[in-house]
């Protein structure tokens, strides 16, 4: 019992982190139908910002206040990442607007191949590792044979995903832009017709997408402390199953499939086998699309008309 | 006076007398298919004009031509002095003209308010509440539905909110496409009196598109007979409604 909530916490920890990520795949789905390949990518290019935001701001300017650096790198992460989101929507995306399904969806795979390797090309092939920001737990529970603990770099991660995706999900469902938004999402032309700048808010979705995805890396890079040029690709396809997995165009479900995610492949290292805990989300993900091809609140395409 | 002023000064004695909008030798295309062949029409200012035809005219295409999507290929069109013949779609949104289109396509996952909130979105919604009060006087029935999902709504009701969705942006110029479009006759009328109250007590200009020629025709002070992309005929409502070419084409099978 003591390891599986140990697990648990671990795992929800992970899940958090795909959850983010996911979101960005799924709203970028929603308003244009398009799988956003590069999007994993866009990840590992924030995992980098925060990485150099974090040398510049401790050894550079010495800064000490734990709180203040991760502030301060998140802040940059997520404003330079968003740059890098309405960058690339801008120059491989919207010019294909109105071509053939499958243009955009190679432009992406060009775009994610660009970018690692860019990546590679600018900070090196190897891992880069970071100094462990917090190092602190929380003993939640002891007994003889087992300790359940929370660290705080868990806590930390937990807390910021769930204050971040109470604020986005204030913002799409109660602000105008978020109802724009939506509006696009469902029918692009009449929102042109009550006024709707579409391509603005369409820019604008990458950018939300690329700014959570920011959060994603920064606490990617908290609590593993490395990256490298090519972590966009697990964690992106494992993001991109979590988004199908909980129906993709749902953001509760890009969540709740993130979580999910999460949880089966901590558990399934924890009592199997680490080897095969990719094996072991992809399996459920093959398992779900067979018997509920929506996802767990995707909608079934019927609309009344 | 100054140059200016008298410049001014012409100006608006110009858009006095121009029409509000003002349709030109309008061509417009589906990929390669002709839609519309020179079209030639105007609507003045707190007028109510119609345009009737057959299903596939082109009715619904100019319409949107109006709109930008797609754009005229040749012609042109002018609203309120300006030429918006190539502007794009929401900016000529933002110049007071709103339109409740072929069918009607309401937000469906969005609540009954929301969707009027989009029709809002022009201004900022800054006059939503007091709008909001207008539109629920006007159609009783969506007060009772505010916070239901457009897409549950039935087809009447759906109609009335598209129109409210249209007049939550305080248009000068209300385009309406097919509003009886499936409805039950006593739903039309509702909407066709609605339409009638507010351009006698607002001024409203209205431009309707229908497939009901008489309740259009009835309705309107002129109206223009659409056949296979070209205006082939017009007069005022009275005057069309008694062609017997119209009354052979469109009003066969009595008022409906």
């Amino acid at each position: 019992m003591e390891f599986f909530a140990q697990q648990f916490i671990n795992g929800l920890t992970l899940g958090s982190i795909y959850g983010l990520i996911a979101i960005g795949y799924t709203m970028v789905f929603g308003i244009i139908g398009m799988v956003n390949f590069a999007h994993g990518d866009v990840f590992m290019v924030s995992a980098f910002i925060a990485l150099i935001a974090f040398l510049i701001l401790t050894t550079w300017l010495g800064l000490s206040s734990v709180a203040l650096v991760f502030l301060i790198v998140l802040v940059v992460a997520m404003v330079l990442t968003a740059l890098w989101g309405w960058a690339i929507e801008r120059v491989a995306y919207r010019p294909l607007r109105g071509s053939f399904r499958l243009a955009p969806l190679i432009s992406a795979i060009g775009v994610s191949i660009f970018l690692s390797n860019f990546v590679q090309v600018v900070q090196g092939a190897r891992n880069k590792p970071v100094p462990p920001l917090v190092r602190d737990v929380v003993v939640l529970y002891q007994n003889e044979q087992y300790t359940v603990t929370l660290s705080y770099k868990q806590a930390i991660i937990m807390v910021t995903t769930a204050v971040l995706l109470a604020g986005f999900w204030y913002l799409v469902q109660k602000t105008p832009f978020g109802r724009a938004q939506r509006a696009v999402e469902q029918d692009r032309r009449m929102a042109a017709l009550l006024g709707i700048n579409v391509d603005r808010t369409i820019s604008l979705t990458f950018v939300l997408g690329a700014a959570l995805a920011a959060v994603a890396g920064t606490l990617y890079l908290l609590y593993y402390g490395v990256v490298s040029f090519s972590d966009g690709f697990v964690p992106g396809v494992k993001a991109f199953t979590a988004a199908v997995l909980g129906g993709i165009g749902s953001l509760p479900g890009a969540v709740i499939g993130g979580i999910i995610i999460g949880l089966i492949e901590t558990f399934w290292s924890a009592y199997f086998s680490i080897e095969y805990k990719d094996v072991a989300a992809f399996l459920i993900l093959i398992v779900v699309l067979i018997f509920k091809p929506s996802g767990i609140l995707g909608r079934p395409e019927v609309e009344k008309v | 006076m100054s140059v200016a002023g008298i410049n001014v000064l012409v100006e608006e004695t110009r858009a006095l007398q121009a029409p509000l909008l003002d349709v030109r030798g309008v061509s417009a295309y589906y990929g390669s298919i002709q839609a519309l062949k020179g079209v030639d029409l105007h609507v003045n200012e707190g007028e109510i004009v119609a345009l009737i035809g057959a299903n596939g005219a082109g009715k619904s295409t100019l319409m949107m031509t109006i709109f930008g999507q797609p754009q005229a290929r040749t012609g042109s069109i002018t609203y309120a002095g300006r030429d918006i013949t190539r502007m794009a779609t929401h900016e000529i949104a933002r110049l007071n003209i709103a339109q409740s289109p072929e069918g009607r396509r309401i937000f469906s996952r969005m609540s009954v308010r929301e969707n009027l909130q989009m029709g809002a979105a022009v201004h900022g919604g800054r006059h939503f509440a007091e709008d909001l009060e207008r539109m629920c006087t006007l159609f009783p029935r969506l007060k009772e539905r505010l916070d239901q999902r457009g897409g549950t709504m039935s087809g009447g009701e759906q109609q009335m909110l598209a129109i409210a969705r249209a007049l939550m942006s305080r248009p000068r110029l209300l385009m309406l496409d097919e509003p009886s479009l499936g409805l039950a006759p006593l739903i039309v009328k509702q909407i066709f009196s609605a339409v009638r109250d507010l351009n006698q007590r607002e001024g409203l200009t209205v431009f309707i598109v229908e497939q009901n020629a008489y309740h259009a025709l009835k309705l309107a002070h002129r109206g223009y007979v659409m056949v296979t992309g070209a205006v082939t005929m017009s007069g005022t409502g009275r005057e069309l409604l008694d062609d017997p070419q119209v009354k052979a084409a469109y009003l066969e099978g009595g008022q409906h």
